[in-house]
């Protein structure tokens, strides 16, 4: 009786994965190796912490721009700024413009969605003590970068409800899906160009951007 | 009588070598201690024997796990110190000047790490599978070695390689230039294995990967790659994945965006719709001279360079040359390889070498003649979907120059009289 029940539930599982979308690699039912264990409910929500667009993952709690400015200057400012115009080569996280030579994509500029916000600095800021933070701590985060950016107002409280219908600045902008093929050359063999027309147009030569690559380690330091 | 004196020849001669010996031995430290040892090199040309003909080496397990030879030197991953604001957010290049073949040398592979190289303890690492499946699972390492498991040759990319090129030829060398490109043989489980083993629920449709390190490194794949060929893997080139790799466990999503490749793999959440993730969103993404943004840009086109001559390599007068390259694509194998030594104008078909493996790295070699006239070496590859290698003024035309990834350009390379190398952009 257990034989034949595993037998008509693996059935299932094949027949439902024959028709759902996801069909699966080898096709062995769900179980067949019987390998490992099932998770706790524990184990799963310890470690649960992604974050998606439409809220889900977004733990109880909730913090406040103000809370998040004081948060910010102790744990965030060194690196980023006071103002989230970053330091050095750290992410500059407020204002900037896409357009011009030099596009800075910032949360304000850039950013498509407020969730992710919560999603990384919970998983990885502090950088040098990431995943340490409160969730209200990190909500208070989410609440005042979003205002730096002018996205919200000084009364905005981030919680679960409030985070996911922030609408970000540029979020129409991304196209997911994939384009390309976005070029179309043809393998000519050839005469292909004009050997008079060919012209260097830029050369690495005499730049030193980067160390030498022959010889020990070259120690270059920082511009 | 005859044994006798053979027997005292043999003493005298084995007096004279451990004599001799010894003085190798001291002029080799001698030589080794003066850099190069160009010294003891001098006194070991024929019709001289070497010195280390005349003495014996050390024996075996003198080193228990092996190094290069000592004269091996500067082969090594390099980094650009000012690039990045710290080191444990950073990326370090293969030395693809000096790989004679297509698999990377587990200690030259390049890094690509956003917390710092994580070191995790096998015994207590756990890979959790969740969500929208019928039997979520949490497994040992020891787990995960006992399903069924299979050996591939993958290239693993970062779409940002030659992302400083986009406006103009800025590195002068071919470790910058094309470094963030590794190629391994891995081994571990399929993940439509595992998926198997969970049992995927009907409306599953993305996988959250995430791992262990110190950023949580998480990205959102859809199903229908996780079935196909994406594989969990422990084990790299005839040994354990390194931890630069994601010891003790990884990833590989063949063909795809090295980011993609999630080291140190811990979590694997089902879901519906994709998660969004910073990595998806603020990074790999692809602003566009039209002000959009390409987001979900996960393929590696096709995409070749030629790492002989190249700047850290130059020619050394006129003459027959191997040119020698490497061409790879993410959508399969490589079909052919042309190179063009007079700027673009005339193409030959370049030779391939065996093994030619899907989503993998593949050597080219044309024989050339050297005239020691200043000249523009090229290569460009051609996949099995047809799809050519573009040249950077084509990428240019459709994207811009913001888009940092994704630059999968013809390189050139400019010859001198003096057959020094040079990285250059044509009009």
């Amino acid at each position: 009786m257990s034989n034949s029940r595993k037998l008509f539930l693996g059935l299932s599982v094949v027949s439902a994965l024959c028709v759902g979308p996801a069909i699966a690699g080898d096709g062995h039912p769900a179980g067949y190796f019987g390998y490992g264990r099932a998770p706790t409910d524990a184990e799963i929500a310890g470690w649960s912490i992604a974050v998606r667009p439409d809220g889900q993952g977004l733990p109880p709690g909730k913090g406040s721009v103000a809370e998040g400015a004081e948060i910010y200057s102790d744990q965030c400012a060194a690196c980023h700024g006071t103002f989230g115009e970053g330091e050095g080569r750290y992410p500059k996280l407020a204002g900037g413009q896409l357009t011009g030579d030099r596009p800075e994509p910032t949360v304000g500029s850039y950013w498509p969605f407020a969730t992710t916000l919560f999603d990384y600095i919970n998983r990885a800021m502090p950088f040098p003590a990431p995943h340490q933070l409160t969730a209200d701590q990190v909500y208070a985060m989410v609440a005042y970068i979003l205002n730096l950016n002018n996205i919200v107002d000084n009364n905005f409280v981030a919680d679960r409800d409030s985070v996911p219908k922030v609408k970000m600045p540029h979020r129409d902008a991304f196209l997911w899906r994939d384009p390309r093929p976005d070029t179309a050359a043809k393998e000519c063999m050839t005469n292909c160009v004009d050997p008079g027309s060919i012209r260097i147009e830029s050369t690495a030569e005499g730049k030193s951007l980067t160390p030498r690559t022959t010889g020990p380690l070259d120690e270059m330091k920082p511009e | 009588m005859k044994a006798n004196k053979s027997g005292s020849e043999q003493k005298q001669k084995s007096e004279s070598i451990g004599r001799r010996g010894f003085l190798a031995l001291g002029s080799a430290l001698a030589g080794s201690a003066m850099m190069g040892g160009k010294a003891a090199a001098a006194d070991s040309y024929p019709p001289k024997d070497p010195d280390w003909s005349l003495m014996l080496g050390p024996g075996v397990v003198d080193r228990p796990y092996g190094q290069p030879s000592q004269f091996v030197k500067g082969v090594i991953r390099r980094n650009v110190p000012w690039l990045t604001a710290t080191q444990e957010s950073s990326v370090s290049f293969t030395p693809l000047q000096d790989q004679p073949g297509i698999i990377t040398a587990n200690g030259l592979f390049f890094e690509r790490y956003h917390g710092g190289r994580a070191t995790v303890d096998p015994a207590q690492h756990r890979l959790m599978i969740h969500g929208m499946l019928e039997r979520p699972l949490l497994l040992t390492m020891d787990d995960i070695r006992r399903f069924p498991s299979v050996s591939r040759i993958h290239f693993i990319e970062c779409p940002a390689n030659g992302g400083m090129e986009w406006r103009a030829a800025q590195l002068n060398s071919l470790q910058f230039t094309h470094g963030m490109v590794s190629c391994a043989e891995w081994t571990g489980v399929k993940l439509s294995t595992l998926l198997d083993e969970v049992g995927l629920k009907k409306d599953a449709k993305w996988a959250l990967v995430e791992g262990a390190d110190a950023a949580h490194m998480d990205r959102s794949l859809p199903i229908e790659k996780c079935l196909d060929d994406v594989l969990v893997v422990y084990g790299q080139n005839g040994e354990a994945l390194r931890p630069e790799q994601g010891f003790p466990l990884r990833l590989i999503v063949p063909g795809w965006q090295g980011n993609v490749n999630i080291k140190w793999l811990r979590r694997i959440q089902i879901g519906d719709q994709p998660w969004f993730t910073r990595e998806e969103t603020s990074k790999y993404t692809e602003l566009m001279k039209d002000g959009t943004v390409r987001g979900f840009t996960w393929l590696i086109y096709a995409k070749s360079v030629i790492t002989f001559p190249c700047p850290e390599k130059p020619l050394k007068g006129a003459g027959i040359y191997e040119i020698r390259g490497f061409a790879w694509s993410g959508k399969g194998k490589v079909t052919h390889v042309d190179v063009s030594t007079d700027g673009g104008v005339n193409w030959e078909r370049a030779k391939l070498q065996d093994p030619v493996l899907p989503k993998a790295l593949t050597r080219f070699t044309h024989e050339w003649r050297w005239d020691g006239k200043p000249t523009l070496l090229q290569s460009r590859c051609v996949d099995e979907t047809g799809f050519v290698q573009p040249t950077i003024s084509e990428l240019r035309a459709v994207r811009g120059v913001n888009g940092i990834y994704n630059n999968n350009a013809i390189q050139t390379w400019q010859v001198k009289p003096d057959g020094s190398v040079y990285d250059v952009q044509l009009a």
